[in-house]
């Protein structure tokens, strides 16, 4: 048996490192700059009319009526649906450009003028558009969400792709695998932080579109109840409604996080931060 | 050596990277290596050493001549190799994402073999190879030559008929280099897999090879050397200083 390799007594192991626990770090100051934001709220709801800054109660009583009434639940839910069904859509068509860009130079040169012509297009526009071009307001809104997310999508998978490890490409393609098991063994690994990554940042995007695209067209949603809460004057009711959808960005980033430890914990954490 | 007894043949050999005008990797190459043998291929950098290696390994293609492996060709053919070839790179390659047992089982796993069988496979070996109570480990929390060594195990999990080693431990010290040296041989021994090793370094070319082709620029065979146990001391010296008269006149060139 061949001697083990020397230096190694004695060295840590960096996997069994214990990390940090980053959780409660952030619960607790995520929980004192948030409760900081409330009570300065409510100072400024002593000093203020309610229609500009309604109390805090008022605003968690609406926040509770949001979620106790099955209406405005549904709206609600519609909302998050849209989002992720916008990104899910605009995920699919971007992989598959991004894709198609890596593979062919040729293709490449088409596509990014064309992806970058759309990144200068207000959300706003593609709602006209959308409201010209179809009838069906859930189209139009699965529309508007993968037109506005889509060149992100494309340029974050692209870009993982290409930084793919030429060494490790030709080490599995030295094993001769078929098409599926090297999209299942190298590139996807490759390109998943990319991925996860694209998903938080597009997923802030799309909640700030799918509101647009909801005011404009739609008869439910947080974008509805925003214009409806508008024309009542009712600021408690907005900052409730935009409570819902807030809560709902945090609780998919937090669902993408624990993926994110869970499927690249293979990555080492440094003991010292900078 | 006859072209039916050959597990590696080279044939008027030459690789040109580029347009017409470019430069040749490789030149009019003509060599072969019989089943089961291990041949050191020696060489200055860029000698055309690690083209002659993805020509082998059927990365690139020819641009004149001919390759043949195992009867077959190595680019043409890409799919009839699997399971049948095993590549021991310069730096040791393993997949950051997957532990040490996952990276062994990876060639088993391309090769369609069942999981339980796989990982019972990888484990072995990483046993044979010194690493247990380090399957799990990820390859950041692993050493060089314990990292190598997992690629080591790699290559030899999925019992391949050709063997490729592009200078596998040129990246270790030497104390860890010389041990992997040995471990290496011993495997080399028991499974009979006809070898290529790559190395710019003469001492592991006299310690490993049983021939040993010396390469000049662009890689044509410059010096070929027979040597066995049975070498005397002197023939030794006069092989050596037949690799560092060839490798001179490269330089020279």
């Amino acid at each position: 048996m061949m001697p083990e390799a020397p230096g190694l007594a004695g060295r840590p192991n960096a996997a069994a490192v214990p990390r940090p626990p980053r959780w409660s770090k952030i619960k607790y100051e995520g929980v004192l700059a948030l409760a900081g934001l409330a009570v300065a709220w409510q100072i400024a709801s002593y000093f203020v009319p309610p229609f500009l800054f309604p109390s805090v109660p008022a605003i968690a009583v609406r926040l509770v009526e949001i979620f106790t009434s099955w209406n405005t639940s549904l709206d609600a839910l519609a909302t998050g649906g849209r989002i992720l069904l916008g990104l899910t859509g605009a995920f699919v068509l971007g992989s598959v450009l991004a894709v198609l860009m890596g593979r062919s130079e040729r293709f490449a040169r088409y596509a990014y003028p064309l992806l970058n012509f759309n990144q200068g297009v207000p959300a706003l526009s593609w709602v006209v558009i959308s409201i010209i071009w179809f009838r069906g307001i859930e189209f139009r809104i699965f529309f508007i969400m993968v037109m506005t997310t889509l060149p992100a999508f494309s340029f974050q998978v692209l870009d993982a792709y290409r930084a793919m490890s030429k060494d490790l490409f030709e080490m599995t393609l030295s094993f001769r695998p078929s098409r599926y098991a090297l999209l299942r063994a190298l590139i996807v690994p490759t390109v998943l932080p990319g991925v996860l990554t694209a998903w938080k940042v597009n997923l802030g995007n799309a909640s700030r579109v799918v509101v647009v695209a909801e005011l404009v067209g739609a008869t439910g949603g947080v974008g509805y109840e925003l214009l409806q809460q508008q024309q009542l004057f009712d600021m408690a009711g907005a900052i409730a409604w935009t409570l819902v959808l807030v809560f709902f960005v945090l609780v998919v980033q937090r669902i993408i996080t624990l993926l994110e430890n869970t499927m690249l914990r293979y990555r080492p954490a440094a003991e010292r931060s900078l | 050596m006859s072209a039916p007894d050959a597990a590696i043949v080279f044939e008027s050999v030459s690789k040109l990277f580029g347009r017409a005008d470019g430069s040749y990797a490789v030149r009019n190459l003509s060599f072969s290596v019989g089943r089961g043998e291990l041949v050191a291929i020696l060489g200055k950098t860029g000698c055309g050493k690690s083209t002659t290696f993805n020509l082998i390994s059927g990365l690139i293609q020819p641009t004149e001549g001919r390759v043949v492996v195992s009867g077959h060709d190595p680019f043409r053919e890409f799919g009839w190799f699997r399971g049948k070839m095993g590549i021991v790179f310069q730096n040791d390659r393993l997949m950051p994402w997957r532990t040490a047992i996952e990276n062994v089982a990876l060639g088993l796993e391309l090769n369609r073999v069942p999981h339980d069988e796989s990982m019972a496979t990888a484990a072995r070996w990483l046993e044979r190879l010194g690493l247990r109570g380090h399957e799990r480990d990820y390859p950041h929390a692993l050493s060089g030559g314990m990292r190598q060594r997992v690629s080591i195990a790699r290559a030899f999990a999925v019992k391949p008929d050709i063997l490729l080693c592009d200078e596998p431990f040129s990246a270790l010290d030497e104390i860890t280099a010389n041990g992997l040296r040995a471990e290496f041989l011993d495997l080399l021994r028991e499974t009979g897999a006809t070898s290529i090793f790559i190395t710019h370094s003469i001492q592991e070319a006299l310690q490993l090879g049983r021939r040993i082709l010396v390469f000049h620029r662009p890689a044509a065979i410059a010096y070929e050397a027979l040597f066995d146990k049975t070498t005397s001391e002197a023939e030794r010296a006069n092989i050596r200083s037949g690799i560092m008269q060839a490798l001179s006149a490269d330089l020279a060139a």
